[in-house]
């Protein structure tokens, strides 16, 4: 089959987000200076139009593009209207925060659109070269996204250092890629498969490979030990950038892997279960350094990674636990991603929205914030004893999937790891829960009084913001109480693959 | 009736529910308004947990008022199951009274009340949750939702202690609680998905109560697997209802806590620990369970007197009730232990009257201190002429937990002793040592606060608001009648305790 001769309309959602990204680019060549707001709302809209055409173009499609290199299925459907919706609500946490504090408006929000592309590609590669450039189409916005901040130190920092150490992982994710390719001489995933399964005297050349592309993906999802670039990055870059590497470029990664591993490895059934024991290893140690290093944190922003590091460890764990026989571990997985997003996003939000109106962000500078900001504060309360694992909210419910997956793999001792880590998690959790709702208004940095220092402390939040918060928790109590829609809608893109 | 009957145990759950979640819509700022709208939560949920008491049929036992929700289908096999039995009737009266008594107390909540009232009833419906729930996962749920808003309800609303060299504060007590009990709920979720994937391995993935417990029943759940995750059960259930040495979160949760949520703290929620070790514990891990008793009832036995011995010591009334609910909460798990019909009816009627008559207790120390803004048993003294009623109360309340026939407290204790004697003879004597010790830290109590000549400074000093001892009085009027007439009680709970294998 010649690859001209393939269905290029499955993949009209791509060719339509990128020709909205270049539309972004162009209107803000000809939108004057304060009229720039416009182009969040046709990037809103352009999301939202997408969101229904691929619902309606791909629904119940099942094809391989391109000799098996792109998929369009249950599975890529799935995570392309998870990727765009999580779009427009970071577009609607960014409008104010980037009309107040950044410039160059136009740009962030095309580079932007251009991340959601190479999240999407991510989630339908089924070859490494071709994740291997949706996931540097990813990156690559990112690096520019995380020094938006062109006039702060942090900033810089912050993107030198992401691109370093991104670069860095993306060469040793592509050597990994062109040691599998020597020794076995296929790139896609099914064929890995089948080359790790029938291959009798293992090269130790391919053990390296495979090896060194874990290495590099485990980079992508800042699993310790790979990690140390996360908090750095997090708390210098733009506080929208922040909740969107910790929220978008950590799901698109795990579909990457999610795909990876189920198509790649796990058909190879006496192959993975050697290497299990690497995910579990893995798994453990970031979930016990992620919660344990958090507890000494004093920046928001940091303790943030810190978590995001210990949920990716939560994750990690559910990856470990993937299996030909049971749909359990990859639900689990992807309901975690999604109930993490989420509660995510609304932390993010009431954190931006306090940003937006102090700039500040130190755990201590929360006290009082029930006074000021009630709805704020119980949204960001909320959002919390989502993270911490508690009923009624998303995150009681995805954790006992996920733990109750790698528990019935015969994973019993993982489970209990993951959920003594949960315990440390619920400790620093509930000490930014003490300063909204228990510690007294803090004094001013000049001594004087903090409301009359921050004014706008005493305003509402901006209606995008409420807009996210408000819909944010009211999926966060969704799902925590009767998940099963979204169960549904999981099952079917794991059946995708199933083997 | 038979539509009542299906939806009965889900307005159990939703009438607090709603309640909380309505609360949060309501205007800030009216306390009047709020108290009043919580009132009416509470007393529809009182008279909800009455009717359907009442009706529980003991002739026919067993689970009913069941209703079967499907929740996520197989593998993981999740309902909302409820239902009712004999062990967990009275457990939801107790709720129910102490939850009204609880609310009308609250009068005094003038710091944002709204959300004081939207976290008590978290709470409650989270108790109501785990007494009806016929589902591990759902049971966990609620026991959850019951523990959650336990550190803002403390950490906002409560007060701390100064004792002189250092001091205690409410942020201590309520993160030390927390800590505790989701400790405890660790070794729980740990069990719970260790059952889940036995039961897989047995072709029967489930979470339903009955499903496991007819795997237990027929055998199929391999001794040395019971053997290993009973003792998780056992100490994750036993951290909540105060089992040594996992107490010590209780008397600094307890003092540092408000009043309702004292009252409802040691009232229901330590039960819902003994209630959990019962129906996971004994009722899925039978022999697990038979293996386990007797480090069960030592450990109980030490509760007993470890927390009457410390209660002896402490100068701080709230302390001294905090202790003796530790001490008290022994008899239950060593009722429990005994696997003897005589000692387990016991250990349940146990958790119904000491939940009744530490409310009361709390209820009246906070009253006292509202009032005094001390709790210091050195100086205060003479309360008797000053506050006549209050110390009517406290001294039925103290009679009662010192085991006075006539009250709840003794017919109780007294089975709790009868079927301890029957299995472990050595160990009842202790519990007996153990009722002589509260003998003494109550009578040391009630006479230096209550008795003597009052101080100068209480010359002004009146007794009790009139709602707080309307509750009061109806509290004395239940433990009273219990005590004389223990039978609809009772019975209700024989039929329970009949059907927990091994007893």
């Amino acid at each position: 089959m010649s690859p001209l001769s393939d269905n290029l309309e499955l993949l009209t959602p791509e060719f339509a987000l990128t020709g909205l990204a270049f539309l972004v680019f162009a209107l803000d060549l000809f939108l004057p200076e304060g009229k720039k707001r416009l182009l969040a709302f046709v990037s809103i809209f352009g999301l939202i139009a997408l969101v229904v055409v691929s619902l309606v173009m791909l629904w119940d499609e099942e094809e391989s593009l391109y000799n098996g290199l792109l998929a369009v299925d249950a599975f890529a459907l799935f995570f392309k209207v998870f990727f765009l919706g999580m779009g427009i609500a970071i577009i609607l946490m960014s409008m104010d925060f980037v009309e107040t504090r950044l410039k160059h408006q136009g740009e962030f929000y095309g580079l932007l659109l251009f991340s959601i592309l190479g999240m999407n590609v991510m989630a339908q590669s089924r070859e490494l070269l071709t994740a291997y450039i949706a996931l540097e189409l990813l990156t690559f916005s990112l690096y520019v996204l995380a020094a938006y901040a062109k006039d702060s130190d942090k900033s810089n920092e912050s993107a030198l250092k992401y691109i370093i150490v991104g670069a860095v992982s993306s060469a040793i994710l592509l050597y990994g890629v062109s040691m599998v390719y020597s020794t076995l001489g296929v790139t896609k995933f099914d064929d890995i498969a089948i080359g790790l399964a029938q291959a009798t005297n293992v090269s130790p050349a391919l053990w390296v490979g495979v090896g060194l592309i874990l290495v590099g993906l485990m980079f992508k999802i800042s699993a310790v030990p790979f990690h140390m670039w996360a908090p750095d990055v997090y708390e210098g870059a733009p506080y929208p950038v922040t909740a969107y590497l910790a929220i978008g470029s950590k799901a698109a990664a795990f579909a990457l892997i999610l795909r990876f591993v189920l198509e790649g490895f796990v058909p190879a059934a006496e192959r993975w279960e050697q290497w299990q024991l690497v995910f579990a290893v893995l798994a453990t140690v970031t979930m016990l350094v992620g919660n344990l290093v958090a507890l000494a944190q004093k920046n928001l922003k940091r303790l943030l990674a810190y978590s995001s590091i210990g949920h990716a460890g939560f994750l990690l764990a559910g990856i470990t636990v993937l299996s030909a026989t049971s749909d359990l571990p990859s639900n689990g997985v992807m309901f975690y991603l999604v109930g993490y997003s989420i509660t995510n996003l609304v932390v993010f939000a009431a954190l931006i929205s306090f940003f937006n109106m102090t700039g500040k962000e130190e755990i201590t500078d929360l006290g009082g914030l029930a006074d000021h900001q009630p709805f704020l504060a119980a949204c960001l309360g909320m959002g919390l004893f989502s993270l911490a694992g508690l009923p009624i909210f998303a995150g009681f419910t995805m954790k006992f999937y996920l733990f109750t997956a790698v528990a019935n793999e015969g994973f019993l001792w993982l489970a209990g790891v993951a959920i003594f880590s949960s315990l440390i998690g619920l400790y620093y959790y509930l000490n930014v829960l003490r300063q909204i709702y228990i510690e007294p208004t803090p004094t001013g940095d000049n001594g004087g009084d903090w409301l009359e220092e921050n004014p706008m402390l005493a305003e509402r939040p901006s209606w995008s913001l409420i807009t996210v918060l408000a819909s944010g928790a009211a999926a966060m109590i969704w799902l925590g109480v009767y998940p099963k829609p979204l169960i549904d809608a999981i099952e079917a893109a794991s059946r995708a693959l199933m083997p | 009736m038979n539509d009542f009957d299906d939806i009965a145990m889900l307005l159990l759950i939703v009438v607090p529910l709603a309640g909380s979640l309505s609360m949060m819509f309501m205007p800030g700022g009216q306390t009047k308004e709020t108290w009043y709208f919580a009132i009416f939560i509470a007393a529809v949920s009182l008279a909800l947990s009455l009717v359907i008491f009442i009706n529980y049929d003991y002739n026919q036992g067993g689970f009913q008022y069941t209703v079967s929700y499907e929740w996520l289908p197989g593998p993981l096999d999740i309902n909302l199951s409820l239902g009712l039995d004999g062990i967990s009737a009275p457990m939801i009266l107790l709720n129910g009274i102490v939850l009204l008594g609880g609310v009308l107390v609250s009068q005094t909540i003038n710091y944002r009340p709204r959300e004081f009232f939207v976290l008590l009833f978290a709470l409650a419906a989270g108790v109501y949750g785990v007494f009806v729930a016929r589902d591990l996962f759902f049971l966990f749920f609620f026991y959850e939702l019951a523990v959650l808003p336990m550190y803002l309800l403390i950490g906002v609303w409560g007060s701390s202690t100064d004792f002189g060299t250092f001091l205690r504060t409410k942020e201590y007590g309520a993160m030390k609680l927390l800590i505790f009990l989701v400790a405890g709920s660790i070794l729980v979720w740990i069990g719970i998905l260790a059952l889940y994937a036995e039961s897989a391995d047995l072709g029967v993935a489930t979470f339903s109560l009955e499903g496991l417990g007819q795997l237990a029943e027929s055998g199929q759940i391999d001794a040395d697997f019971q053997k290993w995750v009973f003792p998780l059960f056992m100490v994750g259930f036993g951290a909540l209802a105060g089992l040594w040495p996992f107490h010590t979160w209780s008397p600094d949760g307890h003092v540092a806590a408000p009043t309702a949520v004292s009252m409802l703290h040691a009232g229901v929620l330590m039960k819902l620990g003994a209630y959990g070790i019962i129906r996971v514990g004994m009722f899925l891990l039978p022999e697990g369970g038979d293996a386990w008793m007797f480090v069960l009832i030592t450990l109980g036995s030490v509760n007993v007197i470890y927390g009457a011995m410390s209660a002896m010591s402490q100068n701080d009334l709230k302390y001294i009730i905090g202790y003796s609910s530790v001490s008290h909460m022994g008899y239950v798990l060593m009722g429990i232990a005994t696997l003897d019909n005589i000692g387990v009816a016991g250990a349940i009627l146990q958790m119904f009257a000491h939940g009744l008559m530490t409310a009361l207790m709390f209820l009246l120390v906070g009253s006292i201190y509202q009032k005094t803004h001390t709790r210091d048993i050195n100086v205060l003294n003479g309360l008797a002429s000053r506050m006549p009623v209050n110390t009517f109360f406290f001294a039925i309340a103290g009679l009662a937990s010192l085991g006075l026939p006539g009250l709840s407290g003794f017919i109780a204790e007294f089975m709790v002793f009868t079927g301890t004697f029957r299995t472990y003879m050595p160990l009842g004597i202790l519990a007996i040592i153990g009722a002589a010790l509260t003998a003494i830290y109550i009578l040391r109590l009630l006479a230096r606060t209550f008795m003597g000549e009052a101080d100068e400074r209480w010359a002004d000093l009146t007794d009790s608001s009139p709602v707080e001892l309307s509750v009061g009085a109806a509290f004395v009027a239940i433990i009273i009648f219990v005590g004389v007439w223990p039978d609809p009680l009772l019975r209700v709970i024989n039929v329970g305790v009949q059907t927990i294998p091994g007893v």
